[in-house]
């Protein structure tokens, strides 16, 4: 059998490593565990990368591993943002100067919150190596998501992202009731989306006669059975998939999980589990379902409209900062599927298109979010990280940079002209308005109004507020410092020279069948 | 015949949705998700039956896999929360919702 190695390199090297983390798990000693795993963790992806960048520019591409994977350009594209915006939140995992030495994930999770034995295991400075493999895994599953082209393949990916994820919410080393209870909400929606998600398959399938993308979209254009069967898979398979995006009324998890989750978790998951659903989304609307589009473009646009006035109107009631963040996580997830729904082409007139537009707003709003939440764990008070806005007061005077480099973030996030954001914004917009929905695009303005109330709000009390009492800036290793400089500077250089990321999304922005 | 199989599978997936939103045990309610996820591999099988094809019993196999999978980082998750706080409810598990 001919087995494409060298194109599906990137996904097999980053699953390998992980794999590799296991073993090195059991036979590493416990002093230089830390750093092997850190390291290698950090060469995979980077090898990975080198992969992919390599066959882009070879041209390889098409159906690989038996037609069940399809090698296009919005693989690539998502495969590219994911290994570099995944490779910037694992970093942050890997973060000890911050918490006197030892990682900010739980000693040992097995122990009971506040029993003897977790007493024990920190004294001993224990550390939980092994959430390098489990991001790798969840990564791994991440890149195989979008690029799936037959929806068991798209099903086993889904849990792999997922089950990892699962696990790293339930590791924080401090606040572990909330850190458990978030792993326990995003354990059971999640099993109970991914079901419905697999009922749909089951549908399909049965609609078609196949599991192959294409396969279903052939069945859509001479249809051999009744409609009833097909509108339910459809539905059923968004439900798993808006569940991943966050999109309402399958959020609910957001706010809870974003909050009790380990902060350098939530960056992870903020951007790269929506960038995959996205993707996988995307590919199933529509290189499968693209004949149905009169089905499910109502439906998504009232889905759409509910997302982002939620993500708004509720965002501005909060007082917490993971809490903001993961409000304005569903703001975006509504504007990013405006762009999804607008389903329109490139023209001559206007290269961009849908897919485009998406995977440009992703990886803005993806570097902001990195940024962002590495800058919330070096917010500090003597219990650990000062999540509450209040105590953000006056973090201007106290350290100019870090504010100033997080104002920089809630500006992208509003979509200030000159920063990555306004771009980002333009472009799903541009694409929603050429698909026919002026008016969802005129709804979507408005309510990024609304949203920037909020940021601007955190802006203002950063720089004009009382400082704060007892809260100050960690000193953070260069495991922080990287990943929040790289994309300060990305946003700040996609807002005045979007062009060069702008052409690669356009290039890359057809499916293949 | 294949549609005896549908409603079945039907049935007991809303069974199993309903045992999940209504149930307060979260054990019952994890049950009640992989009986959804088998009343999907029912509907697989049957289909696979109807079409005369081999690929949704081959499907059926991945998804017990992930199942067990699943059920392996759930109980996990379930016994860390139940030694914590000495009960498995749902509704007790209420830090977040402030």
């Amino acid at each position: 059998m001919n087995f494409e190695w060298q194109a599906l390199a990137p996904v097999l090297v980053v699953l390998g490593a992980a794999i590799l983390g296991i073993l090195i798990e059991a036979a590493a000693p416990k002093a230089h565990r830390f750093a092997i795993q850190a390291g290698v963790t950090v060469v995979s992806i980077v090898v990975a990368a080198t992969f992919l960048v390599v066959n882009w520019r070879a041209g390889i591409g098409g159906p690989l591993a038996m037609g069940s994977m399809m090698l296009d350009g919005p693989s690539y594209f998502m495969w590219g943002a994911l290994l570099v915006l995944g490779l910037g939140a694992i970093l942050v995992f890997a973060e000890r100067q911050l918490n006197g030495g030892v990682s900010a994930f739980a000693a040992s999770v097995a122990t009971v919150p506040g029993s003897r034995a977790e007493a024990e295991a920190s004294a001993a400075k224990l550390e939980h190596t092994e959430v390098f493999p489990l991001a790798l895994f969840a990564l791994g599953g991440m890149m195989v998501f979008p690029a799936a082209s037959d929806l068991i393949t798209m099903f086993v990916a889904l849990e792999v992202l997922s089950l990892p994820l699962y696990l790293m919410c339930g590791m924080a080393r401090r606040r572990r009731l909330l850190s458990q209870e978030a792993a326990l909400k995003y354990f059971l929606l999640g099993a109970f989306s991914s079901a419905f998600f697999l009922f749909g398959v089951a549908l399909l399938y049965g609609y078609a006669g196949s599991f192959e993308l294409k396969a279903i979209a052939d069945a859509v254009q001479n249809p051999t059975m009744g409609r009833g069967i097909l509108v339910a898979g459809l539905a059923m398979l968004l439900v798993g998939l808006l569940f991943k995006i966050g999109v309402v009324p399958f959020h609910n998890w957001t706010p809870d999980v974003y909050t009790g989750a380990p902060t350098a978790v939530t960056g992870f998951m903020a951007i790269c589990t929506k960038l995959a659903a996205v993707g996988a989304t995307l590919r199933v609307l529509y290189v499968a379902l693209s004949g149905e589009r009169w089905t499910w473009q109502p439906i998504l646009v009232v889905l759409i409209v509910a997302t982002m006035v939620v993500g708004s109107v509720w965002g501005l009631t909060q007082t917490d900062m993971k809490r903001t963040l993961a409000y304005s996580s569903i703001a975006h997830a509504g504007f990013i599927m405006t762009a999804v729904v607008g389903a329109s082409t490139a023209s001559p007139t206007s290269p961009l298109d849908s897919v485009a537009a998406a995977m440009f707003y992703l990886v803005v709003y993806g570097l902001a979010s990195i940024g962002a939440f590495a800058v919330i764990t070096m917010v500090r008070n003597p219990s650990g990280e000062a999540n509450a806005i209040a105590s953000w007061s006056g973090l201007g005077r106290k350290s100019p940079l870090v504010a100033g480099i997080f104002a920089l973030f809630m500006l992208s996030f509003t979509g200030i002209p000159l920063t990555g954001g306004f771009i980002g914004k333009w472009a799903v917009f541009a694409a929603a308005w050429q698909g026919g929905f002026d008016w969802l695009v005129i709804v979507a303005v408005v309510l990024s109004l609304v949203a920037a109330v909020f940021y601007l709000r955190i802006v203002v009390v950063m720089f004009f507020g009382e400082p704060a009492e007892g809260v100050t800036v960690g000193r953070a290793s260069a495991f922080t410092w990287l990943p929040v400089l790289v994309s300060a500077l990305g946003i700040a250089v996609l807002g005045v020279f979007p062009g060069p990321v702008l052409d690669l999304a356009t290039m890359a922005g057809t499916f293949l069948r | 015949m294949i549609d005896h199989y549908l409603y079945l599978a039907v049935i007991l997936f809303v069974i199993g949705a309903l045992g999940v939103m209504i149930r307060r045990n979260a054990l019952v309610a994890f049950m009640s998700v992989e009986l959804m996820l088998n009343a999907a591999n029912l509907a697989l099988v049957a289909f696979a039956f109807q079409h005369g094809k081999l690929d949704g019993q081959v499907a059926s196999f991945f998804v017990m896999v992930v199942a067990a999978a699943e059920v392996v980082v759930g109980l996990g998750i379930i016994v860390s929360i139940y030694k914590t706080r000495r009960s498995t409810s749902v509704d007790n598990a209420n830090l977040l919702n402030r």
